[in-house]
């Protein structure tokens, strides 16, 4: 017979003590592999957490109380990238327990745009962040900051500001590429090195707030305000393709993650919801209803692990189909 | 050396070697008749001590010898068979252990039929015949695992019989029956047939001639020790399919039998597990032969479940064992048997939901519920079918899976939890095609493909969010109960109301008694989970906030026209649980934190009404007060907030229970609600304790008990049975004694009464703790009243 399914499951547990909703979710490892989580809070605070005394390590405090937005750490160091809504992108040195900002660069744009990097040298990385221009996207080098280019939609395009962004480099091909999800709900693939805009589909009708790609199967999953998540793919690495939308329950997502082993998806939803779904297929699997405010992000390790953030201050931490 | 030792052993060696050797008849029976000195049986006895080492060290080589020996030639040594009946004196008075288990040996050790078997199966027939069994066991009874070791005796000698029917021989084995029945009638089922079972239901998996050996040997069981074997084997056996290959048809055979499986362990106990009731109804079902008996048992246990007087005087356990037991015979019961009988099944059936419906207690009505709704669906299967409300708990989901229909064979067992998911192959493994991109074409790689058993979890409750509608003020949830045709919104009001109240009581007691009339007639319009728990809880936040007016607000509508009996029983159910979170200690501080002072504070003279003026003032003039404050718990640290509202809570409930009208007629149908009022005052009347309207109350509360104390419902009498011992717990001993002394006195012959003779099991302990604070109380007094 069919078995019974499995009641919706609880968190392995979860972090308290961030102080004000948590916008940015990144796992890295610490000193001795020590697995590490890194939240950024509204508050402009970003707390390292260590997940075997799920307490606090550090609370570091550079972005005046503005909502830090966006998290990345970079091998050397370790160093750790933070961007806020004051505008500064941070860059922090953690070796050996510091916590000073090492440098910092002014952002242009206000808007609430994530940054997205590209390391894949071990000195030179590539950084994408919304650019001065309403619609533009600005791609550095770091850790030199200099401009490398600037790409901005043609004049009649009116794709509205960049609300997402995913910078990507394909094995088989020397070029980097760029998602870009706009305002106006469309997706766009840039040729970052050619400055053009190769491919560009209407995926949703309202502002693309999360898009997250699975570069093995050339396939990717956007998310807005509207109540439909929408499956692409890269067709040859230059065509996007809609491949179909997926009906949700509610309205409004706010990030989305798809595991390293390109298993599962994870959505974070306005809906205080954590949707959990079979890549693949797209099957829902889990609906984790542990929040009580928005979900504002969601982030996966290399172990499996899920960490969502929310609007309650919580940070809920799950382990959902242990990958093998 | 033991000189007595090396004698018997020097006697014993050279009767080894005679006995081995010699062809002479005479120096042969020579020979046994001097060694035969030691067993004792003798006019010329060996020493005490002789004896004792022969049988210690010789005896079974002795024996193991004149096995061997055992030919045609050798008995025919000496004429009239002489020698034989000498040879099997050995075995038949010497030590009885060591010579059942040579006999065991030797006829375990003969490869096939042959003279020297069949002689040694007749001795062991002689052997137990002469009751040497007997003293087998007596050897055995100061050892610890004596029955377990009796189990495999017989066991042995079952396998012994066995072979020797290979063999065509004929054998009895009804003594191992007795055996086996003496065992059972001395309680040791457990240990003797722990052992038997396990090993018969696998020798008689397959095997006629077993089964026909084990048949045999339940059969002559004698019947006083039928029952107790029966349902030992019942016990033991893992399910209906080992219980048939063991019993065979005994209970087509066995007047007895029959008797025990069909009647005694169906009605006149109750002792069997659920798993015994399948095996035992099981095993009738799988023969055609006993299949009547199944039908018989089936109109018989509806019955019984139907009569109402069972219903009223059976213990509730029994209740539900024979429902358990009519779901079993009916899942097992065909369409076509059930059809034959339709009409009686069916007329008893009806008698009996009729019955338990109309009981006021809810085990009872459930049982009732469940099994109309299973029955009617098997006996009136083209019908609509029955669906009743109730809850789902253990008992009745067990019920239900008793009633689902039998797999018609033992399929494996279902697969175990759920596996966690393995996935194919390590990422690694992946070769991407370095020429082109991935194509997004579904099943291109299977590694990526692998994830298929991934099991989602429970999603059902992925409901959509509603929560802008939610109402930020107690009026506009007012407003959008009573007016809106916008139903999110009445649900998002409904659900944010007992927050609300009991966040704001200053806004609350403005509208208090608005929102507590609106509550009360409020209908559900859509379908809202949990529709009556919210309701629930709003109108008791709402009491609580403003307790006097809207307790008496709803104790008036009690008795009022044109209510429904669910509603009067919510009022009931609010009135109780508001009382109880009033009642709570600690309860003040919280409250007074969070507002201006309410009336909770102290009672103003204006707010105390007439009837509590007059009582306090009989009171102040009657009572001298030398232990004030001395009573109750130390655990109540502040006032009970009770205190003040408590005469609104009760009085109003009492004021006209014997007064019917048109609609509601407490002392006649409606005697659920009389139950439920009775339950309530007494809930009242406990959280009133340290209250100074306790001792009215607690007058108030006797005399209506003692109005209605025959009342025919047991839910009724129970409600007065709790009230009572509320009045014991509530009212200050001193008081109780000094103001109700004849009401005490008529109570307590009551409750004795009630304690020895009511047919209810709950009613009778109730009197009893009853009874026993009764005592309590005269003993806390008297060393009061002595000098």
């Amino acid at each position: 017979g069919k078995r019974m399914a499995a009641p919706a499951p609880d968190p392995q547990f979860t972090l308290r003590g961030a102080g004000s909703a948590v916008c940015a979710l990144h796992f890295c490892s610490g000193a001795q592999g020590r697995p590490l989580l890194l939240s950024g809070s509204l508050r402009g605070l970003v707390h390292i957490w260590n997940l075997e005394t799920r307490r606090p390590l550090a609370a570091l405090d550079g972005h005046g109380g503005q909502c830090v937005t966006w998290l990345h750490t970079l091998p050397r160091g370790p160093q750790l990238l933070s961007q806020g809504r004051d505008l500064q992108l941070c860059v922090w040195d953690l070796a050996e327990g510091r916590s000073a900002v090492v440098d910092a660069m002014r952002l242009e744009s206000v808007g609430f745009c994530r940054a997205s990097i590209l390391a894949e040298g071990p000195q030179r990385w590539m950084l994408a962040v919304p650019g001065r221009g309403n619609d533009e996207v600005q791609i550095l080098e770091l850790p030199s900051k200099t401009l490398v280019s600037c790409l901005k939609p043609e004049a009649g395009a009116r794709l509205g500001m960049p609300m997402c962004l995913q910078l990507w480099q394909a094995e088989s091909s020397p070029r980097p590429l760029l998602l870009a999800g706009y305002e106006d709900g469309s997706l766009a693939l840039w040729d970052v090195s050619m400055r053009k805009l190769c491919s560009r589909a209407a995926c949703h009708s309202e502002p693309v707030m999360g898009l997250a790609l699975d570069p093995r199967r050339a396939r990717g999953v956007s998310g807005s305000a509207e109540k439909a998540l929408a499956v692409w793919s890269l067709e040859g690495q230059q065509a996007l393709q809609v491949r179909g939308t997926h009906e949700l329950t509610n309205p409004g997502i706010a990030d989305l993650k798809i595991r390293p082993d390109s298993k599962i998806l994870a959505t974070a939803g306005w809906d205080h919801r954590v949707r959990v779904f079979q890549w693949r297929t797209m099957r829902p699997l889990a609906v984790l209803a542990f929040h009580s405010a928005t979900v504002h992000c969601v982030a996966f390790d290399a172990t499996g692990l899920l960490a969502a953030g929310s609007g309650d201050q919580r940070i809920s931490v799950w382990s959902l189909y242990p990958p093998t | 050396m033991d000189p007595v030792a090396s004698a018997v052993r020097l006697a014993v060696q050279e009767a080894l070697h005679i006995l081995s050797s010699s062809e002479d008849g005479g120096h042969i029976i020579s020979t046994l008749r001097s060694l035969r000195r030691y067993l004792g049986e003798t006019e010329t006895q060996a020493p005490a001590e002789e004896q004792e080492e022969f049988s210690r060290t010789h005896f079974s080589t002795i024996l193991r010898c004149l096995v061997g020996k055992l030919s045609p030639d050798w008995l025919d040594l000496l004429p009239d068979g002489q020698l034989e009946e000498l040879w099997a004196s050995f075995f038949l008075e010497g030590p009885a252990d060591q010579a059942f288990l040579v006999l065991m040996e030797s006829i375990e050790g003969a490869a096939s039929p042959s003279f020297r078997l069949m002689k040694m199966a007749q001795l062991l027939a002689r052997f137990l015949s002469a009751g040497r069994m007997a003293a087998v066991m007596e050897g055995q009874c100061g050892q610890q695992n004596y029955f377990p070791l009796l189990g495999e005796e017989v066991l042995r000698v079952l396998q012994a019989v066995v072979d020797s029917l290979r063999g065509g021989l004929d054998c009895s084995i009804s003594f191992l029956s007795q055996v086996l029945g003496k065992a059972c009638v001395h309680g040791r089922q457990k240990e003797i047939l722990g052992v038997l079972v396990p090993r018969l239901m696998v020798l008689t998996q397959g095997n006629c001639l077993w089964q026909r050996v084990c048949w045999r040997l339940v059969e002559r069981v004698p019947d006083r020790a039928m029952e107790a074997m029966l349902k030992g084997l019942v016990e033991a056996s893992p399910g209906p399919e080992v219980l048939s290959r063991l019993l065979g048809n005994l209970v087509t055979k066995s007047k007895k039998a029959q008797f025990v499986m069909t009647r005694k362990l169906l009605f006149l106990q109750y002792s069997c597990s659920t798993p015994m009731l399948q095996s035992l109804l099981g095993y009738l079902a799988m023969d055609s032969q006993r299949r009547p008996l199944l039908v018989q048992a089936l109109k018989e246990l509806l019955e019984t479940w139907g009569s109402s007087s069972a219903i009223r005087h059976a213990p509730l356990e029994q209740q539900r064992y024979i429902s358990k037991a009519l779901l079993i015979c009916l899942a097992h019961l065909g369409e076509a048997e059930l059809q034959a009988s339709r009409d009686e099944l069916l007329a008893s059936l009806m008698e009996g939901v009729k019955s338990r419906l109309d009981n006021s207690l809810p085990p009872v009505r459930r049982l009732g519920m469940i099994v109309a709704e299973v029955a009617s669906a098997r006996l009136h299967p083209e019908g609509p079918p029955l669906k009743f409300q109730y809850e789902e708990d253990d008992l009745t989901r067990e019920m239900l899976a008793l009633a689902a229909p039998r797999p018609v064979a033992d399929g494996p067992l279902e697969a175990g939890p759920p596996v966690a998911p393995v996935g194919g192959e390590s990422p690694d493994q992946e070769t991407v095609d370095s020429g082109g991109p991935q194509a997004g074409r579904e099943g291109s790689d299977s590694e990526l493909d692998s994830d298929d058993e991934l099991v989602p979890y429970d999603m059902s409750g992925d409901g959509e969010q509603r929560s802008s509608k939610t109402p930020a003020y107690v009026r506009d949830c007012l407003e959008a109960l009573t007016a809106s045709e916008d139903w999110e919104r009445w649900e998002a009001a409904l659900r944010a109301l007992e927050g609300l109240v009991l966040k704001s009581p200053a806004a609350t007691r403005e509208v208090s008694l608005e929102l507590a009339k609106v509550l009360l007639h409020l209908e559900e319009k859509t379908a809202v989970a949990g529709f009556e728990g919210l309701r629930q809880r709003a109108l008791v936040a709402v009491t609580v906030t403003d307790a006097a007016r809207v307790a008496e607000y709803l104790a008036a509508q009690f008795y009022a026209l044109n209510y429904s009996l669910r509603q009067r029983m919510d009022i009931l159910d609010v009135l109780a649980l508001a009382a109880q979170e009033l009642s709570r200690p600690g309860r003040l501080g919280r409250a007074s934190q969070r507002g201006p002072p309410g009336p909770g504070s102290q009672p103003s003279g204006a707010t105390v009404p007439a009837w509590q003026a007059v009582v306090e003032e009989r009171v102040r003039r009657k009572t001298r007060r030398f232990c004030k404050g001395s009573t109750g718990r130390a655990a109540a640290a502040g006032p009970n907030e009770f205190n003040v509202v408590a005469g609104y809570f009760f009085f109003p409930l009492l004021q006209r229970f014997d007064r019917p009208v048109v609609t509601f007629d407490l002392l006649g149908d409606d005697q659920l609600v009389l139950g439920r009022l009775a339950h309530t005052l007494g809930a009242l009347m406990y959280l009133a304790v340290n209250t100074a309207v306790a001792v009215p109350m607690g007058k108030a509360l006797l005399e209506f008990v003692w109005a209605l104390r025959f009342h025919g419902d047991a839910y009724v009498r129970q409600g007065l049975l709790s009230a009572v011992s509320s009045v014991l717990l509530s009212v200050p001993a001193e008081r109780l004694l000094a103001d109700l002394p004849d009401e005490l006195l008529e109570a307590r012959s009551w409750l004795a009464d009630v304690a020895e003779q009511d047919a209810d099991e709950d009613c009778r302990l109730l009197a009893v703790k009853a009874l026993l604070l009764l005592e309590k109380l005269r003993d806390r007094l008297l060393p009061l009243s002595s000098p």
